[in-house]
């Protein structure tokens, strides 16, 4: 008996005195299976029923290639405004104190509990030419609402909390020490933000920045509104899947949702990737 | 352990010293750039949904959400955050009992995918619901013979929407729980308290603040969940519309004012979101679990 672990042998699970295990986790399979895991293997099933032919048609179609580019190049755009700005929103959070700070650190989760469509409509309503906004870039020639300036524009407004909630946490836990022992050695304030600070904060930096951008490929009421719509210009891939909806046109919806998917996979891929890089390079 | 010498030392190592934070202009410059963008972002949006919302005057105002479809999408967002949430909050806590309170093989696998959901587009999430229930759904058929209306009809808006809420409450739980361990469970135990028992008495009032957290999220999303929904509602006015649907239906038709008005109780509802999630956080904040973000 001097050798347990090597007579335990393979286990399901540790055995404890705490009951309800085989309650709790049927239940809980059983309701992932039927919300989640059977609808979404039937996308896939119906995606792999097309046939390569025609998933390939209409993977190729310049419309949905368009509308790809166009979430996908949006979502980017928006997620990297968001790391800039979303990084110094939690600096500014973090290390200064000012009156209010409590509120404005409060303000930052809006997005989160804004219905998308609320915000789709009021920032058109604010970026339209004859908006707050819209009116003052007006004169400057720089059109936000119905181009796809406005998508980024809606996208860096959901993003913004998936940085800012990322990043600060870890800028929180920074040891000051660090800083103080860098600055006695005779670093400038330039050199500890560049060589010290960043280096800890980029794996969180990456992690902000690859959620605001999965959300923002996704997003589908802020963007709509703002969009303008306009196939091949301004149509954005969730929004080309509810246009072949709603034509009864299900292979392509399908497949377009297919396509989204799997690129959200590889992309999630990467970031873990990279993750893992730049803990290594900097952790 | 209180010695005076290492505590004469805290107020100098708290006084921000020039070495370890910028220059005073660069500071102002800085805060001035944030707080620019968040008024731009943040604030500008949420002023002008009252601002329209009250445009034509009070009166226009309350005219518009005492029209009867207002009044029926408002409804219907109830009813599906009635039954959506409550299936969400038993999902999470089963979910949360087996993966906190036992260590078994595959665990981190399915805390995976519970949090599917998130990074699902929100029309796809509506799309598979399509796919199995529609007219060519793979079961259309079966429910068409049985005469059980799914889609474009409530149970689609309420499948849909637990389907985008799903991870809400059982992600906030998990940790909370893991975090607590099983001690307490294990002493209530061998007190003989039974399995219920332990649950409600010990477990239940351990994670009640960080529960209501997430029911509070759960609760904002599933009233406010627009693309899930816009794919398997139909738009029947007065029938399937719920309040963010309505919103985008009056807006198209140029109603500003019917539209903001509608989209007004959304933004109170957040504010609202946003106020109590503040105050869980400032008086329970060791209570709900260390897991900000989603």
């Amino acid at each position: 008996m001097t050798t347990a672990p090597a007579q335990a042998g393979w286990r399901f699970r540790q055995p404890s005195v705490i009951p309800g295990f085989g309650l709790t986790l049927g239940f809980s399979l059983a309701y992932l299976t039927l919300i989640i895991l059977i609808p979404l293997s039937g996308l896939l099933w119906r995606s792999a029923a097309l046939g390569w032919p025609e998933f390939w048609a209409i993977a190729t179609d310049r419309r949905t290639i368009k509308a790809l580019e166009i979430s996908f190049g949006t979502a980017f755009i928006a997620a990297a405004v968001n790391v800039v700005f979303g990084t110094l929103v939690a600096w500014v959070l973090v290390r200064y104190r000012f009156p209010g700070r409590r509120i404005v650190d409060a303000m930052v989760d809006l997005p989160f509990a804004l219905p998308t469509a609320v915000a789709g409509i009021a920032l058109t309503t604010l970026y339209a030419p004859n908006g707050w906004i819209g009116k003052l870039l007006m004169p400057l020639g720089i059109k936000v609402a119905y181009t796809p300036l406005g998508i980024v524009i809606a996208l860096v407004f959901i993003g913004l909390p998936f940085v800012v909630r990322t990043v600060q946490p870890i800028m929180e836990e920074i040891d000051k020490e660090v800083e103080e022992a860098a600055a006695t050695l005779g670093a400038s304030r330039f050199q500890i933000i560049t060589r010290i600070l960043f280096p800890g904060l980029a794996p969180a930096i990456v992690t902000g920045f690859s959620l605001a951008f999965a959300r923002g490929v996704g997003e589908y009421g802020s963007v709509i509104f703002i969009a303008g719509n306009l196939p091949y210009k301004s149509e954005i891939a969730p929004l080309l899947i509810v246009i072949r909806l709603e034509e009864y046109n299900y292979p392509a919806a399908t497949a377009i949702a297919a396509i989204m998917l799997a690129l959200s996979f590889v992309m999630l891929l990467v970031v873990n990737l990279a993750q893992t890089w730049s803990r290594k390079r900097y952790g | 352990m209180a010695d005076p010498e290492i505590k004469s030392y805290e107020p100098h190592h708290e006084s921000q010293s020039a070495a370890v934070t910028e220059s005073r202009p660069a500071r102002v410059a800085l805060m001035t750039v944030a707080f620019t963008f968040l008024g731009i972002f943040l604030l500008l949006p949420l002023i002008i949904v009252f601002n329209e919302a009250l445009a034509k005057g009070v009166g226009a105002y309350t005219q518009s959400l005492s029209d009867p479809d207002a009044r029926s999408a408002i409804r219907l967002t109830l009813l599906v955050a009635a039954i959506s949430v409550p299936l969400n909050i038993v999902f999470g806590i089963s979910a949360a009992w087996a993966i906190a309170k036992f260590e078994f093989k595959g665990k981190a696998f399915l805390t995976t995918l519970i949090d599917l959901p998130f990074s699902v587009s929100p029309v796809i999430s509506g799309l598979v619901y399509v796919l199995l229930f529609g007219a060519q759904g793979l079961l259309g058929g079966w429910l068409k013979a049985h005469g059980i209306v799914i889609l474009f009809a409530v149970p689609g808006i309420v499948l849909a929407t637990v389907f985008v809420t799903f991870p809400f409450v059982a992600r906030e739980l998990i940790p909370l729980m893991q975090e607590q361990g099983n001690g307490d469970e294990e002493a209530a135990l061998s007190l003989g308290a039974n399995g219920w028992q332990t649950f409600w008495y010990v477990t239940l009032p351990n994670v009640k603040w960080g529960l209501l957290y997430g029911v509070l999220l759960c609760n904002a999303r599933a009233m406010g969940e627009f693309g899930a929904v816009s794919v398997v509602s139909g738009h029947i006015r007065g029938l399937t519309n719920t309040m963010p649907l309505h919103v985008e239906i009056l807006y198209n038709e140029y109603n500003a004012v019917g539209a903001f008005a509608v989209a007004s109780l959304l933004a109170g509802l957040a504010l609202v979101t946003l106020v109590l999630k503040t105050l869980l956080e400032m008086r329970y904040g060791a209570e709900i679990a260390a897991t900000r973000g989603h």
